[in-house]
């Protein structure tokens, strides 16, 4: 089909190239700006005003400041502990109840699927949770960070339809050669179901790197704290002073180098999600995708 | 003829134990799959929601819940009658109502732009960046934002240019809820667009051609292809969006506001975690929660019915 430019389609172009290209400068340019700043020489930072283009000077004082906080790193190690150990919870009991709940034939569905679907509508809430979590007994530990969010029940049906659409004569076929539902669900269901498996552990993966709500009522040793708690106190309490004690500084140089170490501690907390992040995108819209077939 | 009648009725009687020793049968294996899964909702799904009587009693935080003692609706009285239920209330509705009329459309707007874009390289590299703030934690977000409004920050650098006074807008009440919406559709504009274009992909490419013989240019074919192609989508997210006036999530609150901007940042969640978690009256906070809960399943509700009778979508 030929389209008929006329003077107006192409103004249009222009501008909608011009809005596209100002929405990613405005989505890309404070990763941009705390990329540059946190390179900065502080006293040139704290002196200049308006964009900034590159880095104001070249120091790399805020990273070491920020390596050697021994909390950070605690941080780090805790972050990779939720994310492996709850998104593997997340996985066998998102895959466990996906599968009950994708049988026709299984009786008991008729309590199960209403059960779940309520807890969409209709939770306990702050506090009755937080109560439950301290008389189980889990309270200020790791898996108060882990067990109460095993299912996400929104994943939980994004799962289900998928396995649905699996041909039934598939599962049938292996029943009939006398595969009991076990070998069925690892052996026919799981290998088919690879793209929704890799939907759901970034879904579980990111929501747990991110997690900090949960942490900060839930935790109370600070040696179980992951990383996003650390970074707040840093970001928003300005926690800064310890880490630039050892730096020998005067109360302004202090004042000034903690902030190029507010915007180190951001790149040192978000470079691991925007590495992955690129090859992770189509993963993540794929799953948008699947949720909107469904919704 | 009788006697087959008979049995019937036999069967009937047995029905619900013949169905369950059959299913316990055919499917033994679903039964052990459904054992934890089971458990977990009603540990962590269904106590919870039995833990919410505690509204009704004062919780004894020394001796648990059977030390309480009942107290009917008083903790749904004060909260209603006191202070904070107008100042809460009014928060959360401003901020949904200021997230629904400016959060809702940019994200149709942004998935129409880039519908018109011809080269699949531009549109994904679009895509790509818009989506990204999407994936940046929450802690993050906030202590950027902390940063930019910052009375050194870079949005004061903008103020000034134009002749502006240089302050804190984070302390400043007037400005919070704006700070709140506006990075919000800045995180969430790329993500939310999402959806629009998977709707904006399902529209039959013939409607389009048969559109521009019958003379119809690009706008004409946006107004009378594109929309109502993406409109039942739209609708069904309004119906999300509406239904969840009366949510305004805690998380992001906490990490952006402080005593100076409680009169306008303050929500219903905010107040429920202070009250909660840090005053530790947990029966009161519960109430508030309860009553919270309540007005977002009648609210869901009632959208829902509204856009069923009205336009023929609906959630459920």
């Amino acid at each position: 089909m030929i389209k008929k430019k006329t003077f107006g389609s192409i103004l249009f172009d222009i501008i909608n190239c011009i809005i596209l290209i100002f929405i990613c400068l405005v989505s890309l340019y404070p990763f941009l700006y705390v990329l540059f700043a946190s390179f900065s020489n502080a006293g040139e930072l704290a002196t200049h005003t308006g964009l900034l283009l590159r880095p104001k000077g070249f120091s790399v004082a805020a990273y070491s400041a920020v390596m050697e906080n021994q909390e950070i790193w605690t941080g780090y190690l805790n972050t990779l502990i939720y994310v492996i150990g709850g998104t593997v919870v997340n996985l066998i009991f998102t895959l466990l109840g996906a599968y009950v709940l994708s049988r026709n034939n299984f009786y008991w569905n008729k309590i199960l699927l209403p059960m779940a679907l309520f807890t969409m509508f209709f939770n306990g809430g702050l506090i009755p949770n937080f109560l439950l979590v301290q008389n189980l007994g889990i309270y200020n530990t790791r898996w108060a960070m882990i067990l109460p969010g095993a299912i996400n029940t929104w994943n939980l049906f994004i799962m289900r339809t998928n396995l649905k659409s699996i041909p039934s004569a598939l599962t049938e076929s292996a029943q009939i050669d006398g595969a009991n539902d076990w070998q069925t669900l690892f052996k026919i269901v799981l290998p088919l179901s690879m793209p929704i498996i890799a939907v759901m552990i970034l879904y579980y993966g990111v929501a747990h790197w991110n997690a900090w709500f949960d942490a900060m009522i839930y935790l109370r040793k600070r040696e179980l704290f992951p990383l996003q708690l650390f970074i707040r106190e840093i970001l928003m309490a300005s926690k800064t002073e310890e880490m630039t004690l050892s730096m020998d500084l005067s109360a302004g140089d202090m004042e000034r180098v903690s902030e190029t170490v507010k915007y180190s501690t951001i790149v040192v907390a978000t470079v691991p999600i925007l590495c992955v992040y690129p090859f992770l995108q189509k993963y993540f819209v794929k799953g948008v995708m699947i949720g909107a077939v469904k919704g | 003829m009788f006697k087959k009648a008979e049995t019937n009725s036999i069967a009937k009687k047995r029905t619900i134990a013949d169905d369950i020793r059959k299913d316990y049968k055919r499917n033994k294996y679903v039964i052990q799959m459904a054992i934890p899964v089971f458990l977990y909702y009603l540990i962590f799904r269904y106590i919870p929601m039995c833990g919410i009587s505690i509204a009704f009693f004062d919780y004894n935080i020394a001796g648990g819940f059977f030390e309480s003692s009942f107290v009917g609706l008083k903790h749904f009285k004060d909260f209603l009658t006191g202070f904070y239920a107008a100042r809460t209330i009014r928060n959360t509705l401003l901020i949904s109502l200021m997230q629904l009329a400016i959060g809702f459309p940019i994200p149709i707007i942004f998935a129409l732009l880039l519908n018109e874009v011809r080269s699949k390289k531009f549109k994904s590299t679009v895509q790509t960046l818009s989506y990204l703030p999407h994936f940046i934690s929450l802690v993050v977000v906030c202590g950027l934002i902390i940063n930019f409004t910052g009375e050194k920050g870079i949005i004061n650098d903008i103020v000034e240019l134009f002749g502006g006074e240089r302050k804190n807008l984070l302390m400043e009440p007037q400005y919070f809820r704006w700070i709140y919406v506006i990075s919000g559709v800045w995180q969430e504009m790329g993500w939310g667009a999402i959806i629009y274009l998977a709707a904006l992909a399902g529209i039959d490419p013939f409607l389009y051609e048969a559109a521009t013989m019958d003379g119809a240019g690009r706008f004409k074919q946006t107004l009378y292809v594109t929309l109502p192609g993406i409109a039942p989508t739209i609708i069904v997210m309004l119906i999300l969006n509406v239904g969840k006036m009366m949510t305004v999530g805690s998380d992001k609150i906490i990490l952006l506001y402080n005593a100076n901007t409680y009169e306008t940042a303050d929500v219903i969640s905010s107040f429920v975690y202070r009250r909660g978690i840090v005053e530790s009256n947990y029966s009161y906070s519960t109430a508030v929660n309860l009553f919270n809960s309540v007005i977002n399943i009648i609210l869901i509700t009632l959208t829902n019915y509204i856009s069923r009778t009205v336009s023929e979508n609906s959630l459920w």
